[in-house]
């Protein structure tokens, strides 16, 4: 997929099926770029995609049909009140006119502009522009919804309203959701898959869900030793019995103990290293982990 | 859904057919424009000409009526004759205030949309680009319509009503009136949409719409003038139509307007033209090279 000239999607071969995906990537790894290729603003140069085993090539409007998008900039029809430019959303999408009324009212209540619903959209503040279009979004009920930094610009208590209203629709499983952000803590609450980009390839793809369920746990260690050598002495014998470390700076190590090997057995090794553990914290493998892994290396496009 | 039952559920409902949507953008702009009261007072002022001529048309044949004003009715009969002349003036006014009807909605169609990131809402719904333009095309269509063939067919009918054997000898004219105010139907929702896609302040795009207009006639006779051709003239918009026009309800020979065949191709370009430069801008997002 390229844009301007510019390659901006390369290589990408994946299969979603989470019931909420974020998709992460710096700024510019075409995060949004993938949304619009999904929804045929852009065609692809080559290769294509299925949603919901519709091609975006040859079926485009059956596509769009099953799509809902709230887009990352400020997006909305001058000169209509809110319920007006969701009731006309809605009815775009194929919604008779009656019935979009009704579900005009219904969502923007939904989303919480219930008492702003007959104010016009352009004067709303940030936040509430933020719902309305959550609200044009979900008028006509997608089957997956495209969130395109949703949370872009709101302060705390509509940061978590939001987010709220996202883990909602997720657990109300009619809808798929699938988040674009660069916030890492927006894509934790919520999602259960992660889809990582890094210029314009998958870096990663991670169940969350697996990850947490696995439980696999990190211990971070702060060593202390009179003796030199006696910490890496420590970390040797660590490594030989099947562990996984990283050390850091000033006699830190992050491991992963194997099965068989405890934390007793650590402190044992450590005193027979004349090692003193001063700190030995658990820490779950976070997305800012599986983030910055996928940063440093990458699966190529393919998952 | 009950205001206390604020839990997200889907619809399950029927769909409108596909192929109608289009026109559900006309339904709502029609409720910004008709809240304009200045522009309700000129809607109703364009059908003053077609109000006067389906006048005239029942005194001509109404003797009696005539007679009331204490005229020879036989002078004033032969005065107005109902003929192409007749048809093909009502044809010039009411495609002039078709013009000014065009500068009130025109420059509002696109250019919101394009200002507040309009289009990707639109686009990201099963409805294309081109219904997109259809819809908003359909603004101008219908209204239009309402004023230039639709009260011309009406007076066409009310004078074949009224006068046994004229429908059989004017028949062109009814086919003239059609084709001559869709042609520049067409022409005026195009360029009024490519204008308003390209120029998003409204008095710009007023200003450009009537500039495109009367400067070009302006350039035009220059052209004209300095290099002694007739040509020039189908740089004018109001030259080029006024010769299909002309053409169409069988007037006869002129010098004043271009000939009819360079006309058309001048007006089939200024609409591919216009096409043109309206998909350039209609667009999700706007690629930046």
């Amino acid at each position: 997929m390229s844009l301007g000239g510019r390659p901006i999607l390369k290589d990408l071969t994946a299969t979603l099926t989470g019931r909420c995906i974020g998709l992460l990537g710096p700024n510019g790894a075409g995060k949004t770029t993938l949304l619009h290729t999904l929804l045929g603003f852009y065609p692809p140069n080559g290769g294509t995609a299925r949603v919901c085993g519709r091609d975006i090539r040859r079926e485009l409007r059956e596509v769009r049909a099953l799509l809902g998008y709230m887009p990352e900039n400020d997006a909305f029809i001058a000169g209509m009140s809110g319920v007006r430019f969701v009731r006309l959303m809605a009815e775009l999408a194929g919604v008779p006119h009656s019935q979009a009324i009704e579900r005009a009212h219904e969502v923007l209540f939904y989303v919480g502009l219930g008492e702003a619903r007959y104010r016009d959209v352009g004067s709303y503040s940030l936040g509430m522009k933020q719902l309305a279009k959550l609200a044009q979004a979900l008028v006509h009920s997608p089957k997956i919804l495209f969130l395109d930094e949703p949370t872009n610009g709101l302060d705390p208590p509509a940061r978590t309203r939001m987010l709220r209203l996202i883990r909602d629709i997720r657990d109300a499983g009619e809808v798929r959701v699938i988040l674009s952000s660069h916030l890492l803590r927006d894509v934790e609450e919520c999602c259960e898959e992660v889809l990582v980009l890094k210029d314009g390839r998958i870096a990663t793809y991670t169940n969350l869900e697996e990850e947490r369920r696995a439980n696999r746990k990190f211990l971070e260690l702060e060593l202390r030793s009179e003796t030199e050598g006696a910490s890496a002495a420590f970390a040797e014998e660590v490594e030989a019995r099947g562990a996984e470390l990283a050390a850091g700076a000033r006699q830190r190590l992050k491991l992963v103990l194997p099965e068989g090997l405890g934390v007793r057995d650590l402190y044992e090794i450590a005193a027979a290293r004349n090692v003193q553990i001063r700190r030995l914290d658990y820490k779950k493998d976070s997305l800012e982990d599986i983030f910055l892994k996928a940063m440093e290396g990458g699966d190529h496009g393919r998952v | 859904m009950a205001v206390y039952e604020q839990t997200y559920k889907s619809y399950t409902g029927p769909l409108t057919p596909a192929l109608s949507r289009f026109l559900i953008i006309p339904r709502y702009a029609y409720e910004v424009v008709f809240k304009s009261r200045l522009f309700v007072s000129f809607f109703v002022l364009c059908f003053a000409v077609p109000f006067v001529g389906l006048i005239l048309i029942y005194l001509k044949h109404n003797l009696s009526a005539l007679q009331i004003f204490g005229t020879s009715a036989g002078e004033i009969a032969n005065a107005l004759p109902i003929n192409h002349t007749f048809f093909y003036w009502g044809q010039w006014y009411q495609g002039a205030l078709s013009f000014l009807l065009v500068l009130f909605v025109g420059p509002a169609l696109v250019a919101p949309d394009l200002r507040n990131n309009g289009l990707a809402l639109y686009l990201s719904r099963p409805f294309t680009r081109t219904e997109y333009v259809l819809g908003k095309m359909s603004v101008l269509l219908i209204l239009l319509s309402a004023i230039t063939w639709v009260p011309g067919l009406i007076l066409f009918a009310f004078q074949a009503s009224l006068e046994k054997g004229w429908l059989g000898q004017n028949l062109s004219i009814a086919g003239a009136i059609l084709i001559g105010s869709w042609v520049w139907i067409i022409f005026l929702s195009l360029l009024a949409l490519a204008v308003s896609a390209w120029v998003k302040w409204k008095p710009v795009a007023r200003v450009t719409l009537i500039g495109l207009f009367f400067v070009l006639m302006g350039f035009g006779g220059t052209i004209n003038q300095s290099l002694d051709v007739k040509w020039g003239m189908l740089l004018s918009a109001w030259h080029v139509i006024g010769s299909i026009w002309y053409s169409l309800f069988d007037m006869g020979v002129t010098d004043e307007f271009p000939p009819a065949g360079a006309a058309w191709v001048a007006l089939i370009a200024g609409c591919l033209i216009y096409l043109f430069l309206l998909y350039r801008r209609i667009r999700a997002y706007e690629v930046v090279r």
